[in-house]
């Protein structure tokens, strides 16, 4: 009997529901049970009695734990079909209603936020005038927006450059196969490379034609986006874009072979690590001076010209590097987990 | 403005180009330049904060020429360093133990990967304990939430990867509520750093107009902290994520990330808002009712687990009830023992995690507790510090558990009626759960094992490894020995906080 009901009689929540049912009695009764020695084995025909008693409750004790098995079973199975759908119907609907709640809500809210394009909206404080009006001679960019992004709130956008590059790392962390120790492939690397050569196309001759043409364009054009950031519309993070763009297009039209020939990891390390911690000594420099009260010393140029602004120039195309690089390896980690 | 003045924001960019330059490293450098620039943030901070403590006020650092509502800046006080030097602490001990048992969860190759997260991590736990900006508060909200992430996903096996697909989505959620609030209150007021927002915040309160966008905003960014943060009902993602990381990674997770979340909730409260209005939007009472329900569901879900891990997580849930106890009682006292109990649970929880695993790799790499019994005697220094950081979790005195506990009781002691009720109610109930599972845990690491239970030869623990755990658990004890000093650092800094 001990032993039957030893695992999880003994475990400390039965035990606290023993003392809860039965009080202290039932402990006691335990220890004397454990304690009285056995009775000498002589024959009675009450004791007779009380074993066949005995056995016809055990008999009756078995059945109820069949059928409260049985019981158990069925809301098992029970849990694991029907029940699993109405669960998952309600929590459908539950998400449904919620969701919709918060469309209300915020819809209601919008509504009552100021007018877009108002004159009298908060928005249009000394904050976005002094950018406005002085953003020109303070940060020698002609684009304000470039102005604003990478020199008023340069440590927000040194933020999010840094963001760029953690998810690149975060994708090579999930993604990227590597070698075994010998050296050798590994057994997913050789499978995602024929993978990769069956389903994408090859040697397509009006792809590749294309991507003669198109690529050079492409990549000039984000060069000159990401080179007039400070003087146009555009910048580091458009321009990355759309060199990143051509990159893809390259490898996508001439493969990983050609590809590999000026782009693989390396570059992509070498690439992020020299313009990322460009970006971050020099706006430290300029962090460091520019709470200490010091002058920087960099020059702004003539407004307007391709050298001006001081370090915006500069910083864009660290920016636009970090921008195509990232792109670039999600790409090629996607299609078959290596550059 | 000295040296010292310059201090929190060397170390911000010492963590930011530490994680860029750690790309190109080898493994091993890379493991040294991590802990190497872990421990010089340490000592920066510590040197920050005895600045701080010499200092009658906080001081703004401005990050470039342009100042206060133009360009970026951060905030230096009391709390702001005492908070970045308790952290960088943890994660200082975390790093030895961390590291040593790295090879058994990340390949060589990405373990330099490995490191770019963990530097990172700790730059956005600096950056958001410092910053005075809404909006950097964002971005580096997104950095923490990727490096986080990785450091799950690192281990690539499936339960990894389905608790970091839940994790994702409800940090993708949080994320999106947090941004949709951020810009919704900059449209209402124009304004993304905190000094000149707290000033149009009561603009908006004294005047009426937009005050209803203001109360959406509120509770956007409480929920999106809130479900970062794994206050109880927002948790679900938490144990699995908790569980089935590597150690150094729940330890970070657990014990640092989660709490920058609260500090920065913190900040939003009192430094933008304002308590005042938090507590007449009845957000202070919606965390507290939630603090006290995860005190008792997240113990009383911990008792029924089987694997020791899942049930630190669910631990963990229950103490991030305390903080949400502490905070939602909306008095100073409440605010304040809640973030002794963020120092005090950043140390535990992260011990826990790293012991915990010692012992299971004693124990063949088996997580249930059967398994577990005699683990003590197999892993000597990391049974003594289990079980006194499970003193800790339970609140026995000389431990910094204790210290929190009676903080958080004296604070309710000074409402009236039902809250005190619930306040010294919820203790209550709550001690004596973790006493259950916690106590039950030591006295079966120091069991008898069976006799048929044959246990592989495991890697023995260096010595700097147990020493850094000693170290870990001393600070414990500290915190339970030598609490004044801190507490009054906590009251006064919080008083020029906001």
């Amino acid at each position: 009997m001990s032993k039957r009901r030893s695992d999880w009689e003994s475990r400390p929540q039965a035990r606290v529901r023993r003392w809860f049912y039965k009080g202290f009695l039932a402990l006691d009764d335990e220890i004397a049970e454990k304690i009285s020695s056995p009775p000498p084995p002589r024959f009675d025909y009450e004791e007779a009695l009380e074993a066949q008693q005995a056995a016809i409750d055990s008999r009756q004790h078995e059945r109820s734990i069949a059928i409260e098995r049985l019981d158990q079973h069925n809301l098992l199975v029970w849990m694991r079909t029907r029940g699993r759908k109405a669960i998952s119907r309600l929590y459908v609907a539950l998400a449904l209603v919620l969701g919709l709640m918060m469309m209300v809500f915020l819809l209601e809210t919008v509504a009552l936020m100021p007018r877009f394009g108002d004159p009298a909206t908060p928005g249009a404080n000394e904050v976005s005038a002094r950018y406005i009006e002085k953003g020109l001679d303070e940060t020698g960019a002609v684009n304000i927006v470039a102005g604003m992004i990478l020199d008023y709130r340069a440590f927000d956008t040194l933020g999010e450059s840094t963001v760029l590059f953690i998810a690149a790392s975060a994708v090579l962390i999930l993604l990227r196969i590597d070698h075994d120790k010998e050296g050798n492939p590994a057994q997913e690397l050789i499978a995602a490379e024929s993978d990769d050569r069956h389903y994408e196309p090859r040697d397509d001759r009006i792809l590749q034609g294309s991507a003669m043409v198109l690529t050079p364009i492409i990549l000039l054009y984000g060069i000159y986006i990401i080179l007039n950031g400070h003087l146009s519309p555009g910048g580091g993070f458009s321009g990355g874009a759309i060199v990143s763009a051509g990159l893809i297009l390259y490898l996508v039209a001439f493969g990983f072979e050609k590809a590999g020939r000026f782009f693989t990891t390396k570059t992509f390390t070498w690439v992020s690590f020299f313009s990322l911690s460009f970006y971050a000594l020099a706006k430290a420099y300029a962090f460091y001076m520019g709470a200490n009260g010091l002058p920087s010393g960099i020059p702004l140029g003539t407004p307007g010209a391709i050298l001006s602004s001081g370090l915006i120039m500069p910083l864009n195309i660290a920016v636009g590097m970090v921008v195509a690089c990232t792109m670039y390896v999600f790409y090629a980690l996607f299609r078959k987990g290596g550059l | 403005m000295s040296l010292v003045h310059n201090f929190p924001f060397i170390s911000i960019l010492l963590c930011m180009s530490a994680g860029i330059f750690t790309s190109v490293f080898k493994p091993r450098v890379a493991r040294m330049v991590t802990f190497l620039v872990t421990g010089t943030v340490l000592v920066l901070s510590a040197m920050a904060l005895s600045l701080t403590m010499s200092l009658d006020d906080s001081y703004p650092y401005i990050m470039g020429h342009f100042p206060a509502p133009w360009g970026n800046e951060i905030r230096i006080g009391r709390l702001e360093a005492l908070m970045a030097t308790g952290f960088s602490a943890v994660l200082l001990v975390s790093l030895i133990p961390g590291f040593e048992r790295m090879p058994c969860f990340v390949s060589e190759k990405k373990s330099n990967l490995y490191c770019i997260m963990v530097d990172l991590a700790l730059a956005a736990v600096l950056v958001l304990i410092y910053t005075n900006d809404l909006f950097t508060v964002y971005v580096f909200i997104e950095i923490m939430t990727i490096a986080s992430c990785a450091l799950v996903a690192v281990r690539q096996n499936g339960h990894t990867l389905v608790a970091i697909t839940r994790y994702m989505i409800m940090h993708l959620f949080g994320s999106g509520l947090l941004l949709l609030g951020i810009s919704m209150l900059y449209g209402i007021t124009g304004h993304l750093l905190m000094v000149p927002l707290s000033e149009a915040v009561r603009q908006i309160v004294d005047s009426g107009q937009y005050l209803g966008p203001l109360t959406v905003v509120i509770a956007l960014i409480t929920a999106a902290l809130a479900i970062k943060s794994a206050m109880f009902p927002f948790h679900v993602w938490a144990p699995d994520t908790y569980a089935f990381a590597p150690p150094l990674s729940s330890a970070i997770l657990s014990g640092i990330i989660s709490k920058a979340y609260i500090f920065v909730m913190v900040k939003f409260f009192y430094r933008v808002i304002g308590m005042d209005i938090i507590i007449s939007q009845q957000i202070s009472p919606f965390l507290f009712v939630c603090g006290v329900a995860g005190m008792i569901i997240g113990s009383v879900i911990a008792i029924s687990q089987r694997d020791i891990r899942r049930m630190i997580a669910y631990s963990s849930v229950a103490q991030i009830g305390y903080i949400y106890m502490g905070l939602g009682m909306g008095s100073a006292a409440g605010t304040e023992a809640a973030m002794f109990q963020m120092l005090a649970h950043a140390a535990v929880k992260s011990l826990l995690f790293l012991a915990t695993y010692e012992l299971i790799n004693v124990s063949g790499d088996r997580k249930r507790f059967r398994y577990l019994h005699g683990a003590g005697y197999r892993n000597i220094p990391a049974g003594i510090v289990f079980t006194v950081a499970a003193m800790s979790m339970v609140g026995i005195p000389f431990t910094g558990g204790f210290i929190v506990k009676l903080n958080l009781a004296i604070a309710g002691m000074a409402f009236g009626g039902w809250m005190r009720a619930l306040v010294l109610v919820a203790l209550a109930v709550s001690t004596l759960l973790n006493g259950i599972y916690f106590l039950h845990t030591v006295v079966s690491i120091y069991r008898k094992p069976a006799q048929d239970m044959v246990y592989p030869p495991s890697e023995k623990m260096s010595p700097s490894a147990a020493g850094a755990l000693f170290v870990s658990m001393l600070y414990i004890l500290y915190l339970g020995i030598g609490s004044e000093p801190i507490m009054r650092l906590i009251e006064t800094g919080l008083k020029t906080f906001s």
